[in-house]
């Protein structure tokens, strides 16, 4: 893009650009749509939860434990009491009788320990950013003063950060029952008879490091009540099942609380979560009667946003000398940090049934333990266990093809499943409907011009060039549409896995359309008024979106895991159905017909054989005036649907990264990354497009950038943006993209789901190529994130680094 | 964050802003902000006022005065970025400038606040220190100058007296056979530098006649690295035949001398030596080339 534009110049592009494409009822889904939310978004005219303002409201701020690990000893709020403009100072013991603790919905295991989680510490604080004290005040400023007036003291106890030493014998406790928050195992296949006299057998270590989610909108809750029921607004990706959570949390009614995600600045995980802030904004409204707002900044972000990722995996492979893989070993470590939050013990779950990758293998096991440290509580980033699954078994295939001297391509053709095999059931019992991932690879070998580069790559090894060319591969599936609701169940996940819409058909034809899934960037409006205008025949324009309200849109799943389209774009499409069936039986009773006999297309039901027909506007007045209505028929077409899946769906793709590595500095470029994703059928290939490259871009940030860094006492040291590396577009290349399209066989809409597809490549392809490159000078691992410094110590040490 | 209370003073003088300096304790000069909001915010400092020189259009412009330039202290790094005649004649600052953080912060922050913030990692002292600019400041009492030389007194801490205020930099205009060049290591485009080298050049037959060279971000200060530009005098500036020695490098490979470079999360010590080894090398030779 060359063209330089200013801010109310964008808006009102994006306000023109939907005269590009001209109102049409047929044929919506697979077009280009710009996104009609964006408009509003990135001009900033919509409701984010820091704007709003109500009439008497009173902002919070949070005292936070410096301490890592400690026993209070003393609160005095005294003085922050008395300070100008303070209505309210608390500590967690002003609320011990009324916080409970934050809830965790998955329980994993018999073994789990979920440890009492009080939103404001009483009498122990475990990580240094647990919520100490709170200060509520007549405005920001004010209430952050007030902060420094609270007086605490601190019997420090012994921070404990890694989880090795967390497991040790004698090692400080995080709680009272150990360091070890629960064991998981699952195996497929006889792993003994696989790994016995397996002429190949690789091991390896790799560290998944710690990540601090970074929605551009930070968290942000207000919290009011009219004295007897309650409405709290919040930055959140779940309104529904956080108005539930909550209800049970703070014995708040669920009938008497609203939940509101009004639109939402990004997610990616961080904001499936019911957070402290959350259920104290509620009841500090409850004591106090009057509306309270928080919203945090970007350093209070940095530490208490739960974080990510943060696992050590150990991976063996056994194959053959051909290649052909006959097992593979996960022993897991997965850092909870101090507490269970929502999902925090799921994460490698979601990751256990992904080891396999795309290929076949005679056996599999998989053993995981979650640890208790002092650090911030860790939970769903976007992936959510599948980017772990996919690096270690990515980089071991990588691993295991230089171990055999075969090019990694060649390893992983003789591995995976083909695609004369779908549906192919897996060694983890998972059925992968459909694919073709040899079409995908020969794609991007073909968009890289992998040869040539191969060729590029020895020349710059024979000269021994200082800038060293490699070549990675990722060859990745991944779990998504979460998810079947007995499959939860099974898993001891608290909540189903299905998702609800609701179709309002009004008076005059325009049809507003209620999601249970709640969009926080994605672009939900557009997709389901392109899925709406084919279904029902109508505009696009005609129709209209409404969701993250509990109020407006009552039952929800809400949105994570790649799962608003699959599960619910098909509620919105079983939900037109609905109103289609209901529709016909009108026309037919108003065209004096059977209703076998009529047909149904572009929005107008006719006589078959004949012109006379009525259009489903003329149908949806008719109901409203519901002066001439079949005997019995309800006067409305309105129908609401809930869906649940009967299995995952499956994206996969092949991205392939090339990168110049600078041996002399260690700096690492990126030259060339293709992506080429399956996604299923495609609703709109421009949504797609945008959720393959910011996710590529956050896997590219773990790869090389991202790491949430702390101290050996327990503080964060990575707490700004200075510290904690975010790359920006200047940090990164174009992206190559394209797809293949391989529908889904275990949906109507044949969709598959993309929010997550890109970060879970983009991670072992980098690595991979940062290893590629360095081989000659015996380096067979970097940790992530592949600093300079690390690259260079590696090129100057040798071995892993 | 949310910043502590302070007062707020926007004069309309330079005069008037030296008697509010002198006026209390703690009162911190504010020009783009760019350094000194984010500490304000984040709670590291708690100045008693803030004395804003946003309205003091004498302090901003570029001017020729033929054997040197002279730049006003709130002239933003993106006017820098669009003078011809910072380009044309002292270009170094130029390059330097170009590197810094992003397009907002260069339309925001000023050539004289990254100067009197004396941040060792930010890219401008190294340049004032390379070139041996001159500062200008004023006080109550009057006019001084300070050489670069002096003027990075410490960390953070820059030889202004609490009641002076920095009027601009001369900044000395090099002759036809220098050749300059600013070599940035970082990680992403907008981050500070791990190590940065600025360098100028004077070439004669072939050879290095004169280099100036300095550091930033391996020290307290930025660092004027002597050892390097002693052995570069009368340094063949013809690339190592093949198998022969590279005398540049080797001349660079005193780069480090005299420096505490720092430990932080992106770097410890001794890369950041190495580092300084390697990028002095290549901002020679591109200052050269």
């Amino acid at each position: 893009m060359t063209e330089q534009l200013d801010a109310g110049l964008i808006g009102e592009r994006i306000a023109e650009s939907d005269q590009l494409n001209p109102p049409s009822a047929a044929h919506e889904v697979g077009k280009a749509r710009r996104r009609k939310e964006d408009a509003r978004l990135v001009t900033g005219r919509t409701t984010w939860t820091d704007n709003i303002q109500l009439p008497g409201m009173m902002y919070v701020a949070f005292l936070r434990s410096p301490m890592a690990h400690a026993r209070i000893t003393r609160v005095d709020t005294s003085a922050a009491s008395g300070r100008p403009g303070v209505v309210a100072v608390y500590s967690g013991r002003d609320f011990v009788d009324e916080q409970g603790s934050l809830p965790c919905a998955w329980p994993v295991s018999e073994d789990v320990v979920i440890p009492d989680h009080p939103p404001m510490a009483v009498d122990e604080v475990r990580y240094v950013g647990e919520a100490v004290a709170c200060v509520v005040a007549t405005d920001r400023y004010r209430a952050a003063d007030a902060l420094e007036a609270i007086e605490i003291d601190y019997e420090p106890l012994d921070a404990v950060l890694d989880m090795t030493e967390a497991l040790a014998e004698g090692s400080p406790k995080v709680h009272e029952a150990g360091n070890q928050a629960f064991t998981w195992k699952f195996a497929g296949g006889d792993i003994e008879e696989a790994f016995r006299d397996a002429p190949v057998v690789i091991e390896r270590t790799y560290v998944q490091q710690r990540l601090i989610p970074s929605a551009m909108e930070p968290r942000a809750v207000v919290a009011t009540t009219d004295g007897d029921a309650f409405t709290l607004y919040s930055a959140t990706q779940i309104p529904h099942v956080l108005r539930v959570m909550l209800a049970l949390t703070t014995g708040i009614p669920e009938h008497k609380l609203r939940v509101v995600a009004p639109d939402v600045g990004g997610g990616f995980g961080s904001k499936l979560q019911v957070t402290a802030e959350e259920v104290l904004a509620l009841l500090l409204t409850r004591r106090l009667g009057r509306p309270v707002k928080w919203t945090e900044s970007r350093s209070e972000g940095n530490l208490t946003v739960h974080h990510g990722r943060d696992q050590l995996q150990r991976i063996s492979v056994a194959a053959d000398r051909d290649g052909r893989v006959r097992g593979v070993k996960v022993d897991l470590l997965a850092d909870m940090g101090a507490y269970l939050m929502l999902v925090t013990p799921g994460v490698p779950l979601l990751g256990a049934f992904m080891y396999n990758g795309i290929y076949k293998m005679d056996a599999y096991h998989f053993n995981c333990t979650g640890v208790f440290t002092t650090k911030m509580p860790t939970d769903a980033y976007r992936g959510a266990g599948r980017p772990e699954a996919t690096f270690a078994i990515e980089r071991a295939m990588d691993e295991l093809a230089h171990e055999l001297g075969m090019d990694p391509i060649e390893l992983r053709r003789r591995n995976w499943i083909t695609h004369e095999e779908f549906p192919y059931t897996t060694i983890c019992g998972l059925t992968y409907d459909s694919g073709n991932y040899e079409a995908a690879t020969e794609r991007a070998l073909a968009l890289l011009g992998y040869d040539k580069l191969r060729a590029e790559q020895a020349d710059r090894r024979d000269r021994r060039d200082p800038v060293q060319l490699g070549i990675g591969v990722s060859t990745f599936t991944e779990m998504c549409g979460l998810a079947p609701s007995r499959v939860l169940g099974s898993l001891s996940y608290g909540a189903g896995g299905w998702e609800h819409a609701s179709v309002r058909m009004l008076p005059t034809g325009k049809v507003e359309v209620v999601t249970g899934s709640s969009p926080h960037g994605q672009g939900h409006e557009t997709a389901w008024s392109q899925i709406v205008a084919d279904a029902l025949g109508v505009p696009f324009e005609d129709v209209s979106v409404l969701h993250g309200d509990t109020s407006v849109s009552h039952k929800g799943m809400d949105t994570y895991g790649s799962r608003s389209l699959v599960v619910g774009g098909v509620a919105v499409l079983a939900a037109c159905e609905k109103v289609k069936d209901r529709a016909k039986e009108l026309a037919a009773h108003l065209l004096e017909a059977s209703a076998d006999d009529i047909e149904f297309a572009d929005g107008t039901f006719k006589v078959r054989g004949t012109e006379a027909g009525r259009t489903i506007q003329e149908l949806a007045l008719a109901t409203f005036a519901a002066h001439d209505l079949p005997d019995g028929f309800e006067p409305a077409l309105d129908a609401d649907a809930t869906f649940d899946p009967d299995n995952f769906s499956f994206p996969h793709g092949t991205h392939l990264c090339a990168i110049e590595v600078d041996t002399e500095t260690g700096a690492s470029k990126i030259r060339t990354y293709v992506a080429v994703d399956d996604v299923g059928s495609v609703v709109n290939p421009l949504i797609v497009e945008g959720q393959v490259h910011g996710g590529i871009a956050q896997g590219i940030a773990q790869a090389l950038f991202e790491e949430a860094v702390y101290d050996t006492e327990g503080n964060l040291l990575t707490t700004t943006m200075a510290d904690y590396l975010i790359p920006s577009a200047a940090d990164l290349p174009d992206f190559v993209t394209d797809r293949t399209e391989t529908p889904a066989t275990t949906n109507p809409l044949g969709v598959k789901g993309v929010g997550e597809a890109g970060t879970i490549a983009s991670t072992p392809a980098v690595v991979n190529a940062i290893v590629d490159a360095l081989r000659p000078y015996g380096v067979n691992d970097v940790r992530m994130p592949c600093t300079p410094e690390r690259i260079w110590r590696a090129v100057t040490e040798g071995g892993d680094r | 964050m949310i910043p502590a209370s302070f007062d707020y003073v926007r004069p309309s003088s330079v005069e008037e802003a030296c008697q509010v300096l002198a006026s209390g304790d703690d009162v911190k000069v504010l020009a783009g902000g760019q350094s000194l909001l984010p500490l304000l915010r984040l709670r590291l400092a708690y100045p008693s006022a803030l004395v804003d020189l946003g309205r003091l259009p004498e302090l901003r412009g570029v001017s020729d005065r033929g054997d040197h330039v002279f730049v006003g202290a709130l002239t933003t790094h993106d006017e820098v970025l669009r003078s011809s005649v910072i380009k044309e004649r002292v270009p170094l600052l130029a390059l330097a400038t170009a590197t810094v953080a992003d397009p907002a912060v260069r339309h925001r922050g000023t050539f004289g606040g990254s100067m009197a913030h004396a941040d060792p990692a930010g890219d401008l002292p190294a340049v004032a220190l390379a070139l041996d600019c001159v500062f200008v400041v004023r006080s109550a009492d009057g006019e001084r100058e300070i050489p670069a030389a002096d003027f990075f007194v410490d960390y953070l801490e820059p030889a202004l007296e609490p009641d002076e205020v920095l009027i601009g930099a001369r900044v000395p205009v090099l002759g036809p056979r220098w050749g300059f060049h600013y070599e940035k290591f970082h990680r992403t485009a907008q981050a500070w530098a791990i190590v940065g080298v600025a360098a100028a050049v004077r070439r004669s037959n072939g050879t290095v006649e004169e280099a100036r060279i300095a550091l930033t971000n391996m020290g307290p200060t930025p660092v004027r690295a002597s050892a390097v530009e002693a052995a570069l005098r009368g340094v063949d500036l013809a690339p190592a035949a093949s198998g022969g020695t590279d005398l540049v490098g080797e001349a660079c490979a005193e780069a480090d001398d005299g420096t505490s470079p720092p430990a932080d999360l992106h770097a410890r010590p001794d890369y950041r030596r190495h580092l300084a080894r390697v990028l002095t090398r290549r901002a020679v030779r591109a200052a050269s080339g």
